[in-house]
């Protein structure tokens, strides 16, 4: 289902005045999910950027009811806080809006186990690719040659691909989006709440702090990431991967906008400018991800994608 | 806020808790406009209402009037220029903020 801005009612989504920085990302996630989804929702997050936007009390910079809650536990609380609901007779989405450091490092128990038990509740990571509310450490989504206050030479290795490990859990819903393509992530959130199991969705968020580059470049670069085949967008349903539209055309690599054009605006990439070798590592990243993508469109069954993966290492 | 919107309070009976609970309310870091160090400008002429400066503020500070032409909340704005950028026909201008005591 295509989304028409105009349909929607001229009213706030977000709630201005939050303590996020200017050109944040998160704050343009969250206003989409309330887009997308409504009142009857209920987040869970676990600590990062968005427990610092909700702001002083009495007031809540963030237009939801929270629960806020430690890194390792996020994914089970939002799955008790599910059962409760279900059991009260209620139809309240309950949400994870975690960070990139609470999902892929140090939540990743929680929500595997969740992933697991198929309990109903949406995982959403909103990736800036490090932990920027510390500080900017590095994190294991950081992405290849990226600088951070720990790797200030640039990080050595590649970025963790959550998506497809959640993709080999075998969950109802998985499906990459960004900040840049707003009417793509509002589509996907629509479709994943309609459906009953674990679902998860990644969310590349372009952080101006971070990956230090101009606060109104946050939806552009969100763009770029797609245009350059870096970050693809998909969704994979009932064992059945789908490259999502905004992506389809970039699929060919004589298609794709070169990487110089994502790297050479941001920051943490100045690295990766004074040595063109290393810009290689981020084009195998591009390559890697392509490459699963082909597997799994191929064949939908993942035992078979194993098999095959075997036989070509053989 | 009174202190009855900020405060959950649970009666049983033997026992009285007081949960500090915070609600969603415009402001909570206070007026951000005042962070701000360029405003954007709307040029109604160029304006062609197709809403990208709505879709993409991550402030919700740009609203629709009516006839769905933009315009903006200068209390909360923070001037990131994320409307500016995505604006197709440049509609939208950084203008920078005068500096206090100039004026």
């Amino acid at each position: 289902m295509p989304v028409r801005l105009a349909d929607f009612p001229r009213v706030r989504y977000g709630m201005p005045g939050n303590a996020a920085c200017p050109g944040c990302p998160e704050t343009m996630g969250l206003r989409y999910v309330k887009m997308a989804l409504g009142d009857d929702v209920v987040l869970v997050i676990p600590a990062g950027c968005s427990s610092v936007i909700q702001g002083y009390t009495p007031k809540s910079g963030i237009n939801f009811p929270i629960l806020n809650i430690v890194f390792a536990s996020a994914a089970s609380a939002a799955s008790g806080m599910q059962a409760a609901f279900e059991s009260q007779g209620k139809d309240t989405t309950v949400i994870v809006w975690a960070g990139d450091g609470g999902t892929g490092d140090i939540g990743f128990q929680a929500m595997s186990g969740a992933a697991e038990r198929n309990d109903n509740i949406m995982y959403i990571c909103a990736d800036n690719e490090a932990y920027m509310n510390t500080g900017i450490q590095r994190s294991s989504l950081t992405p290849y040659g990226a600088w951070t206050t720990t790797t200030w030479t640039g990080k050595k290795e590649h970025k963790k691909n959550i998506p497809m490990i959640m993709i080999a859990h075998e969950v109802p819903y998985v499906a990459t989006a960004t900040v840049g393509y707003p009417q793509d992530f509002i589509d996907k959130l629509r479709k994943a709440a309609k459906i009953k199991g674990f679902k998860y969705i990644h969310l590349l968020a372009p952080d101006p702090v971070g990956w230090k580059f101009d606060p109104s470049l946050t939806a552009k670069l969100g763009q770029l990431a797609v245009q350059t085949g870096l970050f693809p967008l998909y969704e994979y349903e009932n064992g059945k991967l789908t490259v999502s539209v905004f992506s389809r055309l970039y699929r060919k690599p004589e298609k794709r906008v070169p990487i110089i054009e994502y790297i050479k605006v941001q920051g943490r990439y100045a690295q990766l400018m004074k040595d063109p070798e290393k810009i290689k590592g981020l084009e195998e990243e591009i390559e890697r991800q392509w490459k699963w993508i082909d597997i799994l469109e191929k064949s939908s069954n993942p035992s078979s994608v194993a098999q095959q993966i075997i036989k070509e290492n053989k | 806020m009174t202190q009855e919107n900020s405060t959950l309070i649970i009666k049983d009976a033997e026992t009285y808790f007081v949960v500090p609970i915070s609600r969603p309310d415009f402001g909570s870091s206070g007026k951000t406009g005042s962070w701000r160090t360029e405003r954007p400008v709307v040029n109604e002429e160029k304006c062609t209402k197709c809403l990208y400066c709505w879709l993409y503020c991550p402030e919700d500070t740009i609203l629709r009037r009516e006839d769905d032409m933009v315009y903006v909340d200068y209390d909360y704005c923070k001037g990131c220029g994320i409307c500016a950028a995505v604006c197709p026909v440049n509609a939208i201008e950084m203008v920078p903020e005068v500096k206090r005591g100039e004026n």
